[in-house]
């Protein structure tokens, strides 16, 4: 018979078996216990951030960064609720996360106790999964089991609520392999028909696209070696959402950038005007489709998703693969193989010349001028300055987000976390440290804003605490730009609350953190300052002043199809962006 | 072309844990999605399973979304649409008071006689029927109730199962 522990203790050895190194936290009366209990040990590191958001996004950054379950510990009441927003950006981004949350002892519950929320009332619709335990001897196998739901099909968050009483009760422990989930088994292979029918498909087409997503990072690095293999050897053109920049080679001669509202003009055009469309681990979200009666007319779609649920939800397509993605992919290399299977030479040739044209536009260049900085030219010498180091990025949401996510290339696949599905202002300093923890020798770098940074900022302290050298690069344009774009191209210039009045001299404030502060006001002492920042290993915050009324171009208006792309400030939508555009985020 | 609402009976097996009920209707309504009708409780008591059934109405790519957004609810063993798989049978249960005297008070007890409603309850100026059948036969019964003196109705919504031997 196994020994007597607490259940602080026995979350601990769960945890332990788990894999788990390291915990990203904030203690608090319902979490005493297991905060004694990882006084008392070493296995577990405990990274204490400032705000229970940021430890759901430092844990997001970490498990992005290294595939693995990001582990989160706050108290109960205010520590859950302030998760709550973490927890929605994991869900909607599909991250392995374990959130455990402290509750009030099981005899206060519903009595509107102090510090009583009602956790997993709250985090239902906000997590894949979530549990309240309340009996200890059931606290190892809800820890493994939430471990396994939460890598298992398609990853997410999964909260465990643990009353304080069960935190000290005393039970056993039970193994992670006795225990076996008894409902939960997603398909990851494939049926072998539905392959079939997609490779016949792809081999009769003339003009093919990937469209690739984040399922194809979320099945791990292999999916991504494999995705490359299949694209060379057919030699289809490659695009990606945001969330799956990094999939395949940004270097490749068959990448053609991101595709959706920000994406560039190759990319939506060709999605607009292929004949099959391969979707790998994508959900033809509403800022990839755009119009959806006017997306990809005339076009076959396949789509491959270890997620029956995001097959025909928004898009009726031809062939559904439910799978994942490395196994689907492994599945069609050989099918088309042993098929012997070939695209339409002259078709193909005359598909990428075609795309050629579409490139030739050249979408992404910008007005360059040497009196002020302007954004995009702040992501290149960022980009240039950085080639080489394998650097990881993360960013906030806006317009940097966009300009990093069309400027900054990505050759291998976890190195980019951004909030895609929920845009998350404030993701990205919490996910940066989340990554260096993770990463401690890497170079990371949180892209950011001047409004967004100011969401979480109170981190900075946290990457000063553990000596995290994480360069947070502020985009300054003194305005909430992404916001501002949308009134002066949608609301009459009308800047409602989009001015960033009143803000900190980030200087001052990184210094007053204990970071290093640096300023770029002209084009001449960019480099310079980039420079340092890379070289200086310390939590470094870079205050780069650039143009204030520059915009994200390409962008497709909401409501319009891919071919409705505006391509700078001088393209005017063909028609005002109709009524049903302008209620569309 | 407006596209055309079907309406489906789709059972569904979970565990019976705390909350299960609240995932499930918190996925219709979270996803804006119609409840018709909705019934649950215990069907196994050793394996501690759940049968939930639930009348729903959509589109065709609406109700294919709702059986994958109920499948995918990590307490769920399995989802089924008798619409879709064939013969079924459908039967709710309904309690109805009825309050009256003299000449209407006969008359609801002879309606009741013909609809095989049964007098589970009877004082001198009331009755409380209980009824089971299909839901249309339900509603013809209250619907005559109506003009005789209803006072009060409750209905266990909707309980399902296929013809057949085959099991869920």
């Amino acid at each position: 018979m196994s020994e007597k522990l607490t259940g602080a203790e026995i979350l601990i050895k769960a945890l332990r078996d788990q894999g788990v190194d390291v915990i990203f936290g904030y203690p608090g009366g319902a979490v005493l216990p297991i905060y004694d209990a990882l006084f008392k040990q070493n296995d577990v590191r405990h990274i204490l951030v400032r705000h229970e958001q940021a430890a759901v996004h430092a844990a997001e950054g970490y498990a992005r960064s290294t595939g693995k379950v990001g582990c989160v510990l706050v108290t109960s009441g205010p520590g859950a609720t302030n998760a709550v927003t973490g927890l929605v950006d994991a869900l909607m981004d599909s991250i392995p996360i374990v959130c455990l949350t402290g509750q009030v002892p099981t005899h206060l519950i519903g009595n509107d106790a102090f510090q009583e929320a009602d956790t997993t009332g709250i985090t239902r619709p906000a997590t894949k999964h979530n549990y309240l335990v309340k009996q200890v001897d059931q606290l190892a196998r809800t820890v493994h089991e939430a471990f396994y739901v939460a890598r298992t099909g398609r990853p997410g968050p999964v909260l465990i609520d643990l009353p304080k009483d069960v935190q000290f009760a005393e039970g056993t422990y039970t193994a992670p392999q006795e225990v076996r989930h008894k409902t939960y088994r997603p398909q990851v292979k494939p049926e072998i028909a539905r392959v079939e029918e997609a490779i016949e498909l792809i081999a009769s087409a003339k003009r093919p696209i990937l469209y690739t997503g984040g399922g194809v990072i979320n099945s791990g690095p292999l999916a991504s070696q494999l995705l490359t293999q299949f694209a060379r050897m057919t030699n289809i053109p490659v695009t990606s959402t945001l969330m799956g920049l990094g999939a395949f080679p940004a270097s490749d001669p068959q990448w053609l950038g991101m595709v959706g509202m920000h994406g560039t003009y190759e990319a939506n055009l060709a999605m607009h005007g292929c004949d099959v469309m391969i979707n790998l681990g994508a959900r033809f979200d509403d800022r990839v489709t755009g119009k959806l009666s006017a997306f990809a007319p005339g076009s076959k779609k396949i789509h491959i998703d270890i997620d029956p649920s995001s097959i025909n939800k928004n898009v009726a397509v031809d062939i559904p693969v439910v799978g994942d993605c490395a196994h689907v992919l492994e599945d069609m290399i050989r099918i088309w193989k042993a098929r012997q299977k070939q695209l339409d030479k002259a078709a193909l040739k005359s598909w990428w010349a075609q795309i050629g044209t579409w490139r030739s536009v050249d979408c992404l260049r910008y007005q360059r001028t040497d009196k002020v900085i302007k954004p995009q030219y702040a992501l290149e010498r960022l980009r240039e300055l950085t080639r080489g180091r394998d650097p990881y990025v993360t960013t906030e949401v806006g317009q940097h987000q966009m300009w990093a996510a069309q400027f900054l290339p990505f050759e291998q696949p976890n190195r980019w976390m951004t909030s895609g599905g929920l845009g998350t202002m404030g993701y990205g300093l919490p996910a940066a440290i989340g990554v260096q923890i993770a990463h401690p020798d890497a170079l990371v770098v949180d892209v950011a804003g001047e409004a967004s940074i100011m969401m979480n900022i109170q981190e900075l302290s946290t990457a000063v605490q553990y000596k995290l050298p994480v360069k947070i690069f502020i985009l300054n344009n003194q305005w909430m730009g992404m916001v501002r774009q949308w009134q002066e191209l949608l609301h009459g210039s009308r800047y409602s609350e989009s001015y960033s009045e009143a803000l900190p001299d980030f200087v001052k404030l990184a210094e007053a953190f204990g970071c290093v502060g640096l300023r770029a006001t002209s084009v001449d002492e960019l480099d310079g300052v980039i420079t340092q920042m890379i070289e200086t290993r310390r939590p470094v915050v870079v205050d780069v002043c650039v143009d204030q009324k520059e915009n994200c171009f390409p962008m497709i208006p909401g409501g319009k199809a891919h071919n409705e792309i505006l391509l700078g400030p001088d393209d005017k939508p063909g028609q005002a962006t109709p009524e049903e555009g302008m209620v569309l985020v | 072309m407006d596209p055309i609402i079907e309406k489906h009976t789709i059972s569904v097996l979970v565990d019976n844990e705390p909350g299960v009920l609240a995932r499930v209707i918190g996925l219709f309504s979270g996803r804006g999605y119609n409840i018709e009708s909705l019934t649950v409780a215990e069907t196994d008591a050793e394996q501690k399973l759940s049968r939930i059934t639930v009348v729903t109405s959509g589109t065709r790519m609406i109700i294919e979304q709702i059986k994958a957004q109920l499948d995918r609810l990590v307490p769920v063993h399995k989802v089924r649409d008798l619409t879709d798989e064939g013969p079924h049978i459908e039967r709710e249960l309904a309690l109805i008071k009825v309050a009256g005297t003299g000449e209407r008070r006969i008359e609801a007890l002879r309606l009741a006689d013909i609809f095989k409603a049964r007098v589970v309850d009877a004082t001198l100026t009331s009755f409380v029927f209980e009824m089971t059948g299909a839901v249309d036969e339900l509603d013809d019964f209250i619907g005559l109730m109506r003009q005789l003196g209803l006072v009060d109705v409750s209905r266990t919504g909707i309980a399902a199962i296929s013809k057949g031997p085959a099991a869920l």
